[in-house]
């Protein structure tokens, strides 16, 4: 029954598996650029995917092929249901892909809980197959081989990871506190850096299309930047960018869940019901992915959530998630729930937190620094579901570890014109000592990395750095520094620091000042009125390593991760910066008042290059025989009259009424009087 | 001058060129200067006058604000937890030693069992020191010396957004001061009511902004610690003491600040069927917050809680029977043109004409003076939105049941409110920022007020162009001769302005002598010019001439106060104006001696009451009433000016002083 239920399950998968390969090679036939066409596999994917990733095609080329790969999906409808139904071996899962599946739950200090989900899918370098994969997504393969990629990840966020009390130097929060919106960055396997640009944009198009999220804004030049050493040391192949405003939501997570084999019908995944998982306090979704010839490509696929239980002091798996997990996936070789407690929540008092079901399997890392209580989804089946349950005894304030300084970002000054960005450092006062064995040298360094817009326009020789309240030569404590200007218009600009602290540094702060630029009216995004986003920095320590290493007994993916020497990192807040302005909301006035100064402008241009002032006086020489203009001669009078002048008996042969004489003045009166009693007399009748 | 000019060629070629018709039009203006200007004098009059008939219903302009679109849902719960924090506080004001240390404490303690971030912020009196080169920039970044001054502490709590991302805060500060132990029920339920609203928000889902409150310790005014905490936010200091630094949180950009305060009436005039709010919104040089924020607190307050609304009104104006009068009038007028046409429908009950004109008279007052009514002033210096929002209770606050009714009332009022701010995705910016406000519904915005200033300064140019044709110098650069008394006069009011800068510097002198320091210094200042320079009167300045320069450069003065501060230019525009008409010197022969005696009759009152002191004094007067006015306090009144770095200050001393002793010169010409 359970079997015949999963091959259920992994219908749309098998389907995916014969289907693919056929579709994809109809579509190398008719020239299809291969990245952009691997969603038209699904029915429901079929016009979200093209429409989101397809913008470098032309539209009539674009509808033509959309018409043609309906046709193939509707000629291939037959064989689909005919395979659908019984070809379908679920048994022999070839031994070189390999997917496994995890969940690390882990109660933090302030009565939340983080489930981390983590997929792995490992494809060798030369499948058996050729081009054909088994578990492995395809579409990811495909990615890989054609922009050459070393080394990509990318997150959706959305939600803050709080550093001060979730931890920030343990592995799990090093990896998973990511900055707001989207984050993306890769490394190629390309010599030049027009390609490697060329390859980036087509990526960002590529992805976009398969995350249906606007990855695609990266393309600009201006959304990204090439860091050296301030994210990752490279030698120029390594590609950055950050949309801090993208929004998250399920329909980011629904690709994401169909690049593994069960997506959400079985196994661990099952349990990512929406509601719940899209409350909690946290919520990024990742895709990492590293490729080289030994061992070939694998991804990691995590999913980290906060969630706040409804019952502060008890809370199991089933409270968290609405949903119970009742067997593995069948197609992962390993299925495991692990729960880890960091040692300060058990140290100060044995019994603060209580544990309900019981654990296949118990250890503690390397320093003891936590404890891993693992189940093993295998054991578990629809009758005796999975649920761990945790109570607490005992409320209480503990922090997890920290980072050795606290990195917070903040804006100063006020107005439209300039202001500030400062980065500021202060030490975690009791974790700079005694947990990690630097004390040799004694210096802290810290890396700073931060990307500004172009239209942000940071005077970098205005940095200056204060050091627990004085202000410290640049020289002093700057051991490497890499400015990329902005380029107005072209690409943003980016700083890479390397700082040096002494070990006792309470706080430091990095104030650099910047003018507000101005844009091109059409630069301006819809909602331009909030502000512009400058992305997180990135605040890395060198000299921290964070690691966990659990006996090998264990064999986890996840587990393995943890024992990597990840640099301990924080990202700061994104911040917001309020530019100038205009008003869109009043085009009229703005056009009017533009063609009032125009038609001023034009008019008085076209008289002064039109008259010819000789002539004219010429003119009026000949013009002085015959009678004046009425205009003129009242002028004259007026201003004779003005000076107080009397008229002069000259002008008496051609006098002529004052302008508001008596009669002027009746008649003016009486047509004004008329035309009122005609309007009154109109309206009441 | 180019009129002039064009005049004078007209003349040479005697009809025989036709000149352009913008420039005769403007030549006919000139030509009838004295009909025009007192026609555009009485229109501008008038329509100052008619404004509150022009006022229009206010309207909310940013549909992303949905005031009122769901239910609030703060509770009793939330309200009882408030009145345990009320009764702490009382007990410890009751029996603690040091009541200001205990307090802070206590209220970061509650902060603290929501989850909030907490921190103290301690701040000193700032020294009031008078900058004149600082004038428009927010006050000097001077390290402040806690060490042996006596400090303020405000507690400050910060609630994350649960799935914000940080970049932006509304801010709600509520003021209390332990010091004045009458008023401790008020301080205490002010504290009561924002942590009903914080602790409701600390479980509120929906946050797309942090939520900082700032419960302030208003001991040195319910300004100063405002301004102090948005001044080390903004512009932190780093040198010096680094520990205030580390421990200062922040929340990204502010997008909104809601100021409240609980205020208990001692004495009511008149019995209130209500809870009243009363808002006040204008803040330094004139500046008001978006039209909608008070849109939205208006329309929550009354079609949601039911509580009554107010703004400041001049309480005199409505008992005077001058604007009853003109209120009847009006409302004959309206009723008149009504039966003319019954679409003109600007028929007003002269009732509520008086109410709105004082409560008109009462916002450009405040606008005028330039200085803030209130905490949400210092927000409103970083381009931050924000409104104080003065709640008074019906009944008394110390019965237990009718304190929770208020408090649950003015907490979902003011949930309401931040929920609608918490719903814009953009800042403020769809609806009015220059307006006046007629009644809490009913502004005037800036199209229709400035219609008014336009007609009184209207004038000024034609005048001053017709004066300079009359002149019997011929030369077009005769004005220059007039510009060696302008100097002097300008030079002088610019050492005016600054000597109260020397002055406040010599510590301890009572304001009387300050002030009269301050004439004296003047008055030698005065004299030492005309000895270096000369008398005024050399035999080139006529006195039109003299006059032509005063308009232009009292006209010039004018427009450009009303860019900085627009209801400073519009009342010195009514007392600026006559002046420069009427302005005639004693020694002049004229024929109608009639005519002659009124002008100088109207010159000699205008020469008393156009003087700044007096000038001041009556404005307070008609305001305050006359018994309190003494001309001797005018120093203190200046140095509240400047103490606010208001405008005002510069207009009074820089375009007013001048203007008048140009006056003055001419009175006194000799007319040879």
């Amino acid at each position: 029954m359970g079997l015949f239920k999963s091959v259920n399950q992994l219908g749309a998968w098998g389907h995916f598996k014969i289907l693919g390969p056929i579709i994809i090679y109809a579509s190398v036939l008719s020239v299809f650029p291969l990245g952009s066409s691997l969603w038209f596999l699904d029915g429901e994917r079929f016009t979200s995917g093209p429409l989101t990733g397809g913008g470098v095609m032309a539209s009539h080329t674009f509808l033509s092929l959309l018409l043609f790969y309906l046709y193939s999906f509707h000629l291939l409808r037959p064989i689909y249901c005919s395979f659908g139904s019984n070809g379908f071996e679920t048994t022999s899962v070839p031994k070189e892909e390999e997917f496994s599946e995890e969940l690390l739950l882990k109660p933090l200090p302030d009565y939340k809980v983080l489930a981390h989900f983590h997929f792995t899918s490992i494809s060798p370098p030369s499948s058996s197959n050729g081009k054909h994969h088994h578990l492995f997504p395809k579409s990811i393969a495909q990615l890989v081989k054609k922009y050459k990629i070393r080394e990509l990840e990318l997150s959706f966020t959305q939600g803050r990871w709080n550093y001060d009390r979730w931890g920030a130097s343990d592995p799990l929060s090093t990896a998973n506190g990511k900055p707001p919106g989207v984050e993306l960055w890769a490394l190629f396997d390309i010599p030049t850096k027009e390609e490697i640009d060329a390859t980036w944009r087509n990526l960002t198009h590529s992805l976009s299309g398969l995350f249906c999220a606007s990855i695609n804004f990266l393309e600009s030049s201006t959304s990204y930047s090439a860091p050296l050493w301030g994210f990752l040391p490279n030698n120029g192949d390594l590609r950055y960018g950050a949309l801090p405003r993208e929004a998250v939501c399920t329909e980011n997570l629904t690709p994401w869940l169909k690049l593994l084999p069960c997506r959400d019908k079985a196994g661990i995944a099952s349990l990512l019901d929406r509601p719940s998982i899209y409350r909690g306090h946290y919520h990024s979704q990742r895709l990492k992915l590293r490729s080289d010839g030994l061992n070939g490509i694998v991804i990691e696929q995590t999913l980290s959530v906060v969630l706040q239980p409804i019952d502060r002091t008890s809370w199991s798996m089933h409270q968290l998630f609405k949903k119970s997990l009742t067997g593995k996936c069948a197609l992962a070789k390993s299925s495991k729930v692990f729960l880890e407690i960091e040692r300060s929540l058990v140290s100060q008092n044995e019994n603060i937190l209580e544990l309900v079901g019981e654990a296949d399997m118990v250890t503690n890392d390397q320093r003891d620094h936590s404890t891993i209580y693992q189940y093993n989804v295998e054991r578990y089946s629809e009758h005796e579901a999975l649920d761990i349950r945790v109570n607490w005894k005992k409320l209480l304030q503990v922090s997890f570890l920290q980072a050795p300084l606290h990195a917070s970002r903040f804006l100063m000054g006020s107005g439209n014109e300039r202001g500030s960005i400062a980065i500021s450092l202060q030490s975690a006062r009791n974790s700079t000592k005694g947990l990690y064995d630097n004390s040799k040298n004694c210096f802290t360094r810290v890396v700073i990395l931060q990307v500004v817009p172009w239209y942000v326009k940071v005077y970098y020789h205005t940095l200056r750095i204060y050091v627990d309240g004085a202000i410290r030569d640049a020289k002093d404590v700057v051991e490497k520094i890499n400015v990329t200007p902005s380029e107005d218009k072209v690409s943003p600009g980016t700083l890479e620091m390397m700082l040096q602290f002494p070990c006792g540094m309470m706080s430091a702060a990095l104030i650099l000042d910047f003018d507000k630029g101005f844009l091109h009216i059409d630069e301006y995004p819809p909602d331009a009125n909030q502000g512009f986003d400058i992305p997180s920095a990135l605040v890395s320590f060198p000299d921290f390593i964070s690691r966990r290493i659990y006996p090998d007994s264990i064999s986890s993916p996840l587990l393995q991760s943890y024992k990597g020497r990840n640099i301990v990192k924080s990202y700061t807040e994104v911040l917001l910066v309020p530019l100038t302005t205009p008003d869109f909301s009043m085009p009229y006035n703005v056009i009017t008042f533009t063609c009032t100064v125009l038609a001023l402008y034009f008019g008085s241009m076209v008289n002064v290059l039109r008259r010819r002032v000789s002539e004219e006086e010429r003119l009026a020489k000949s013009k002085d025989k015959r009678k004046p203009g009425l205009i003129p001669l009242l002028i004259s009078k007026i201003s004779n009259k003005v000076r107080g002048i009397k008229e002069d008996s000259a002008n008496q042969s051609q006098s002529s009424e004052p302008i508001l004489g008596p009669k002027v003045v009746f008649k003016v009166v009486l047509i004004a009087l008329i035309a009122v009693l005609g309007h009154y007399f109109f309206n009441s009748s | 001058m180019e009129v002039a000019e064009v005049e004078a060629e007209v003349e040479k070629k005697a009809t025989a060129t036709r000149s352009r018709l913008i420039v005769r039009l403007a030549a006919l203006l000139v030509s009838y200067s004295t009909l025009v200007s007192v026609v555009c004098c009485l229109a501008g009059l008038i329509a100052l006058l008619v404004l509150p008939l022009l006022a229009k219903n206010t309207y909310i302009s940013e549909n992303a604000l949905l005031p009122g679109s769901a239910n609030p849902v703060l509770s009793y719960q939330h309200v009882t937890q408030a009145n345990n924090l009320i009764l702490d506080i009382m007990n410890i004001a009751d029996d603690k030693e040091a009541p200001d240390i205990e307090i802070p404490k206590l209220i970061a303690k509650y902060m603290e069992i929501l989850g909030a971030e907490t921190y103290h912020h301690k701040f000193s009196q700032p020294q009031n020191q008078f900058h004149p080169l600082y004038f428009f920039s927010t006050s000097p970044n001077s390290p402040p010396t806690l060490a042996n001054l006596s400090y303020g502490t405000s507690t400050v709590g910060i609630i994350r957004a649960p799935r914000g991302d940080g970049k932006e805060a509304i801010v709600l500060v509520s003021p209390y001061n332990t010091q004045n132990a009458g008023g401790i029920d008020a301080s205490a339920s002010s504290i009561g009511l924002a942590f009903s609203v914080f602790s409701l928000l600390s479980r509120a889902t929906w946050l797309a902004k942090d939520i900082i409150w700032v419960a302030s310790d208003s001991r040195f005014g319910d300004h100063t610690s405002v301004s102090a905490w948005l001044n080390d936010y903004h512009n932190p200091n780093f040198i010096g003491d680094a520990s205030s630094n580390r421990i200062f949180k922040r929340a990204g950009t502010m997008a909104c600040g809601i100021v409240f305060k609980v205020v208990e009436k001692e004495r009511r005039e008149k019995y209130e069927d209500r809870d009243v709010v009363t808002m006040y919104a204008e803040a330094s040089n004139g500046q008001m917050p978006n039209l909608d924020l008070l849109n939205v607190v208006h329309y929550l307050a009354v079609h949601r809680q039911g509580i009554r609304v107010r703004i400041g009104m001049f309480g005199g104006l409505v008992k005077s029977h001058l604007v009853r009068v003109l209120g009847e009038v009006m409302q004959q007028v309206g009723r008149f043109a009504r039966s003319l046409n019954p679409d003109w429908r600007f028929e007003m009950p002269s009732s509520e004409y008086v109410e709105g004109t004082a409560t008109l008279a009462s916002s450009i007052y405040s606008q005028a003076l330039g200085v803030p009514t209130g905490p949400h002033g210092a927000f409103r210096d970083y381009q931050v939105d924000a409104v104080t929002l003065e709640l008074s209770p019906r009944f008394s606050l110390k019965n237990e049941h009718t304190r929770l009714a208020f408090l649950l009332k003015g907490g979902r009022l003011i949930e309401g409110t931040v929920r609608s701010v918490n719903n814009l995705l953009e800042k403020f910016h769809q609806s009015f920022f220059l307006y006046f406000l007629t009644a809490p519904n009913k502004f005037v915005s800036v199209g229709v007020y400035m219609i008014p200033f336009a007609f009184l300064v209207a004038p000024l140019p034609i005048i001053a162009a017709s004066l300079f044709n009359l002149t019997s110098n011929r030369n077009p650069w005769r004005w220059l001769h007039t510009a060696k008394p302008l100097l002097i006069t300008h030079t002088w009011s610019v050492v005016v302005t600054l000597l109260p800068f020397y002055i406040s510097k010599i510590s301890d002198l009572p304001s009387t002598h300050c002030m009269l320091t301050w004439a004296g210094g003047s008055l030698m200042a005065l004299v030492i010019l005309y000895i270096v320079f000369g008398s005024p009167y050399s035999k080139h300045v006529e006195w039109r001439l003299l006059k032509a320069v005063m308009i232009a450069s009292v006209s010039i003065g004018l427009c450009l106060m009303s860019i900085i501060n627009f209801a400073t230019a519009q009342i010195g525009a009514l007392f600026v104006v006559p002046m420069c008409l009427f302005a005639l010197p004693i020694r002049v022969k004229t024929n109608n001696s009639l005519i002659r005696s009124m002008v100088m009759t109207c010159n000699l009152v205008m020469a008393v009451l156009g003087f700044p002191v007096t000038a001041v004094a009556l404005m307070q007067g008609v305001i305050k009433g006359f018994g309190t006015v003494s001309i001797l306090e005018f120093w203190d009144s200046m140095k509240f000016l400047w103490g606010w770095n208001s405008a005002t200050y510069l207009y009074l001393v820089l375009v007013h002083l001048p203007c008048w002793l140009l006056f003055l010169h001419i009175l006194f010409h000799p007319c040879r």
